[in-house]
């Protein structure tokens, strides 16, 4: 890679941020990767999941049962 | 083994026998063996072939089957596998089933089973609301902590108490029952063959009557998915006999369906989590794999893409330094 991109720069040159990129990235793929893999669930489930059917026996709109 | 081998001994002499009558009449007769006719070749070869064939089908007859130390009545008919969909690899359980089958259990099973591993509180957010396993909790009493006085007090239950079981213990539980202990059913999907279709079978599978020919012992009942075939327990499930609060129609195989699934989510109440992840480590891992194969390609792709050219001496040339 001749002429470095900016990003590249920003990013890796330093270890001390690329080591701080890899953490930061790794945090955030996970909690994406989560929240995409449970909505697929939830898409997969519809309507079989105790959320889907709690809203039939809640009496008081207390929101401590889960 | 001795009289195997005695037969090899007398088939062994016979052959000499005729190999010794073949070259004494060869040697009369100066006769060839290459002008024996086709037919009797022919022949000769089929009957090999068959004798072979005949003596491997012989020993595989005497020897080849399994073997069943159980009849088949010992063993239990085999359940029937329906095509359950809390099973498939990305599905849950129908949690408006594990609330039916609950109800059936607590209304039907649990005059005789235990269902000592479940705790009210494992029922929040699976089949109950807060308030409502607060409220059946509170229903049965519990031994208290001693008092002041040393004593063990009665108190009603809390969502941390676990589903009271029917006997006090399983010496009751036979003396009631005829000498039969009537199982726990807490993990009863995994100790049983067959699993959640066993059950589904044995629940709903109890004749009318015993077939002809069937013994059934005082105080048992046929069902022919038991091994056995006796089974302590009588058929239980009838069509209404339980009323559904989201009035779905209790006939038999619903109300069995549903106590199934339900027995399924007490043994395995793990399962949405483990088929949660395992997908998660598919994904993750399949993804890892793909980017191996590409980095192993580019890796060996000098390697597998060079070329080794041979430049042989050209001829008449002599000397060295031809080049």
């Amino acid at each position: 890679m001749p002429a470095a991109s900016p990003i590249y720069n920003f990013l890796v040159r330093r270890n001390y941020v690329f080591l701080g990129v890899i953490f930061a990235g790794a945090f955030g793929f996970e909690m994406a990767f989560d929240k995409g893999s449970d909505r697929i669930w939830d898409s997969l489930n519809k309507d079989r999941q105790w959320k889907d059917i709690r809203a039939k026996y809640v009496q008081d709109a207390d929101g401590d049962d889960e | 083994m001795l009289a195997r081998s005695c037969l090899r001994s007398t088939r062994i002499v016979g052959a000499v026998r005729t190999v010794a009558v073949n070259t004494s009449k060869r040697a009369a007769s100066t006769a060839s063996a290459a002008e024996a006719s086709p037919f009797r070749l022919n022949m000769a070869g089929g009957a090999a072939t068959a004798v072979a064939i005949g003596s491997i089908g012989w020993y595989y007859h005497l020897y080849g089957s399994d073997l069943h130390a159980m009849t088949p009545v010992e063993e239990g008919l085999h359940p029937t596998a329906y095509p359950w969909v809390h099973t498939k690899w990305t599905k849950t359980f129908d949690h408006q089933a594990l609330r039916r089958g609950f109800q059936v259990y607590q209304e039907v099973c649990s005059s005789c089973h235990s269902l000592s591993r479940i705790p009210y509180r494992s029922l929040v957010g699976v089949t109950h609301t807060v308030d409502e396993a607060k409220a059946m909790a509170e229903e049965n009493e519990y031994d208290s902590e001693p008092n002041d006085e040393g004593e063990i007090e009665k108190r009603p239950g809390k969502l941390s108490d676990y589903l009271p079981s029917p006997y006090k213990n399983d010496e009751a539980a036979r003396a009631a029952n005829n000498g039969a202990l009537p199982p726990d059913l807490s993990l009863i999907v995994k100790a049983r063959h067959g699993g959640i279709d066993y059950i589904f079978n044995l629940l709903t599978g109890y004749p009318e009557e015993p077939p002809a020919g069937a013994v059934v012992m005082e105080g048992l009942n046929f069902n022919p998915y038991f091994p056995g075939t006796g089974i302590a327990m009588a058929r239980v499930l009838y069509n209404e006999l339980v009323e559904y609060d989201d009035e779905t129609p209790a006939t038999t195989s619903q109300m069995a369906k549903d106590v199934t699934e339900f027995l399924n989510w007490a043994a395995e109440p793990e399962m949405d989590q483990r088929k949660k992840m395992g997908l998660k480590v598919l994904a993750i891992s399949s993804v890892l794999f793909a980017l191996s194969v590409w980095v192993k390609r580019y890796k060996w792709s000098a390697i597998k893409t060079r070329k080794i050219t041979y430049n042989p001496p050209q001829a008449g040339r002599h000397g060295r330094g031809s080049h």
